[in-house]
């Protein structure tokens, strides 16, 4: 199980002091009080995944683990890829790698949701997945920007259902 | 911080008209940030779906979040394999 004492004591203490209170849900703020409640069956939805692994393609630009605040953007993947392909950029050095540079799927279960959709589990596996960085101390452009632009692109391929990722 | 991220990026994927269910590995970062449906799951930071290697865990965990969604007495934390 992780906790905070697992992690570094540099970070930890960051954590300790970092003022995640400011995030919390405010009354009346439509978007951190929003529910969707499900319209279909599990079986006939199509589902997209969403990480925070810093994953990118070979041929995407990788995160930029130099900007201060934290990358806010993110890389587009087409669900017909292999995610073994799929190339890891963090700056955190707050967790253990090893396993999803085993294993993509650990972060972006884009076979174990296929296999769904294979046994009918599942209705259909979106075309287009999305991974962020998650180092982002600085999250306003994250909050503004970049996450609303991929919930328009989830919007508009028809998505019902998003399955999201930390690490 | 990528749980924050994550709960960030969920609120406004909820907010679009989406149902969206996340994994938490860090307990007191995601009561803070209050996403509408989590499952924290008693694994490693950078180990969401438990094990590289073992795909019959990555589908229960995803089975077990997959499970909260019809939920809407949000927000939702329950505790895989509770």
């Amino acid at each position: 199980m992780a906790q905070f004492d697992d992690i570094e004591l540099v970070e930890r203490l960051f954590l300790k002091g970092y003022p995640f209170s400011k995030y919390s849900p405010r009354p009346g703020d439509p978007v951190a009080n929003a529910v969707t409640p499900l319209r279909k069956p599990l079986d006939q939805c199509m589902i997209a995944l969403v990480t925070t692994a810093g994953l990118s393609l070979p041929d995407q630009p990788p995160f930029d683990v130099t900007i201060k605040m934290g990358d806010s953007s993110f890389r587009e993947f087409p669900a017909g890829i292999s995610p073994q392909l799929l190339e890891m950029n963090q700056r955190s050095w707050s967790f253990d790698q090893a396993g999803i540079l085993r294993e993509r799927n650990l972060a972006l279960p884009l076979d174990r949701l296929k296999e769904m959709q294979q046994r009918g589990e599942i209705g259909k596996v979106a075309p287009r997945h999305y991974s962020f960085m998650g180092s982002i101390v600085g999250p306003t452009k994250l909050m503004k920007e970049s996450a609303p632009e991929v919930a328009r692109r989830l919007r508009g391929d028809n998505v019902d259902v998003v399955f999201l990722t930390p690490v | 911080m990528c749980n924050q991220s994550v709960g960030l990026i969920q609120r406004a994927i909820e907010y679009a008209g989406i149902t969206t269910v996340s994994i938490s590995l860090l307990r007191e970062i995601t009561e803070k940030i209050r996403p509408p449906r989590a499952l924290f799951v008693p694994f490693p930071l950078g180990y969401p779906l438990g094990e590289p290697g073992n795909p019959e865990l990555q589908t229960n965990v995803m089975r077990a979040a997959f499970a909260l969604l019809s939920r809407n007495d949000c927000p939702v934390l329950e505790t895989f394999g509770n």
